[in-house]
């Protein structure tokens, strides 16, 4: 095409999702990646914390990620779930708190690797979305971790903590998202 | 804007590289201030997860969402438009069979969305929300209405240029792209601090479509062409590893 007559494909450039994604963003069933009945479901939640310590509830939170046993799922259809498939795509808007709460499962070792959900988080005043981890591992075991995982390895060990989904229930998971200040989470950068 | 715009321009002209997306705290912007990150983000190389993506196809979207227009029983008011183009990869390679979607005001610069309190009339034929999955070659059209403009809060007389919402998913998640596509020669361009946060002229450049008279289509609607990259996690790195080492 002429527009790309110089045969360079420069990155389109990224902008805010704004504050009113709602009406087009969210779907039914978002949230869900499996059913709450599911046997092995947990909560994943969390909230959306800006620089002066408010939650944002104009963000919108997506996760990624492997089921149990490390298996990456192909399965179509992950924006009109069926609630018995699971695709490992997830969505879910923040309340006026800015909490977000996902159902899915812990996610599974992939080739050996440690298990983590990939977590995006968009919002009006991001001027480009943010991704970072959630690790199942316990906080603990980070100095551990730290030596097999080149992304925790690279960061400040006094940071390490922000990327650890802590268990706060037999079957629930918090994992806060702090955009700025103090606690300020490890945000990554793939493109380096 | 215009002090950190010709900051930009000397760093430029000193050799520096052109930066492709906008700065994340750009104070203008008012909501960036207490929403961008303080550290550097830490450079990490995508595993399996992250180099693949969700997998969307066609029965996961009708074939009718591509028609903002004809989701409700009139014609929304406006001007229709079709909006058409190519999504590719850093390569040039199209990116096939992956999810678009897309949401934008109504021509009255006017969202379906309880928290916009912008006094102009909302239309009963048109919601402003459409999705599509790309074809073989990439390509996506669209048929839908112009936005209008709309005021906001973020300084005194602060207007939007009218834009629609794009957001897609490539081969690997790690391409996530949520962006705005704007319409050539608005006014508002240069007093707009969500635009002007891409502080390299031809990087915000890119986010402006592009009048094209073969796809207007006579008696029916106006044609505009906008092209989308999505780049893998490596391919700019590569070159600017050229470039410096």
């Amino acid at each position: 095409m002429s527009e790309f007559a110089q045969t360079e494909f420069v990155q389109t450039p990224s902008q805010t999702v704004g504050p009113f994604y709602g009406f087009a963003l969210p779907y039914e069933g978002g949230p869900e990646l499996v059913n709450t009945a599911h046997p092995a479901a947990i909560r994943l939640h969390g909230r959306v914390i800006d620089g002066a310590g408010v939650g944002l509830q104009d963000a919108l939170v997506e996760i990624w990620q492997p089921d149990e046993n490390g298996q990456i799922s192909r399965e179509l259809g992950a924006h009109e779930p069926d609630g018995y498939t699971f695709t490992g795509f997830g969505r879910a808007a923040t309340t006026r708190a800015g909490d977000f709460t996902f159902t899915t499962v812990k996610p599974g070792s992939v080739g050996g690797g440690a298990p983590y959900v990939l977590i995006t988080v968009f919002a009006r005043g991001l001027l480009h979305h943010l991704f970072t981890r959630a690790y199942f591992v316990d906080v603990s075991a980070l100095e551990a971790l730290a030596e097999t995982d080149a992304v925790v390895k690279s960061v400040p060990a006094d940071r390490r903590s922000t990327l650890v989904a802590v268990a706060d229930g037999p079957t629930s998971y918090r994992f806060d998202v702090r955009l700025q200040g103090e606690g300020e989470t490890v945000f990554l950068d793939f493109d380096a | 804007m215009a002090a950190i715009s010709s900051e930009a321009q000397a760093a430029r002209q000193d050799g520096g590289q052109p930066e492709l997306h906008p700065r994340r705290g750009y104070a203008p912007y008012r909501s960036s201030v207490l929403r961008h990150p303080t550290h550097a983000l830490v450079k990490a190389d995508p595993e399996e997860i992250e180099r693949t993506s969700p997998a969307f196809g066609h029965t996961d979207v009708d074939s009718y969402e591509s028609d903002l227009t004809i989701q409700h029983s009139g014609e929304p008011l406006g001007e229709r438009i079709i909006v058409t183009g190519k999504v590719l990869d850093g390569e040039g390679r199209p990116v096939r069979n992956q999810l678009m979607e897309i949401w934008q005001a109504n021509s009255s610069g006017r969202y379906v969305h309880k928290r916009d309190q912008h006094p102009a009339p909302l239309d009963p034929n048109f919601t402003g929300v459409g999705r599509v999955i790309t074809g073989d070659d990439g390509s996506y059209q669209l048929t839908t209405i112009k936005p209008g403009p709309y005021p906001w809060k973020n300084h005194l007389n602060a207007w939007r240029p009218a834009h629609i919402h794009f957001s897609l998913f490539g081969t690997a998640f790690t391409q996530r792209l949520i962006t705005q596509m704007y319409f050539p020669g608005d006014p508002l361009f240069a007093l707009d601090p969500i635009y002007q946060s891409i502080v390299d002229p031809a990087a915000r450049e890119r986010l402006v479509s592009s009048y094209d008279h073969d796809v207007t289509k006579p008696e029916w609607a106006t044609g505009y062409r906008w092209n989308i990259v999505l780049t893998g996690p490596k391919s700019t790195w590569m070159e600017q590893d050229d470039d410096h080492e």
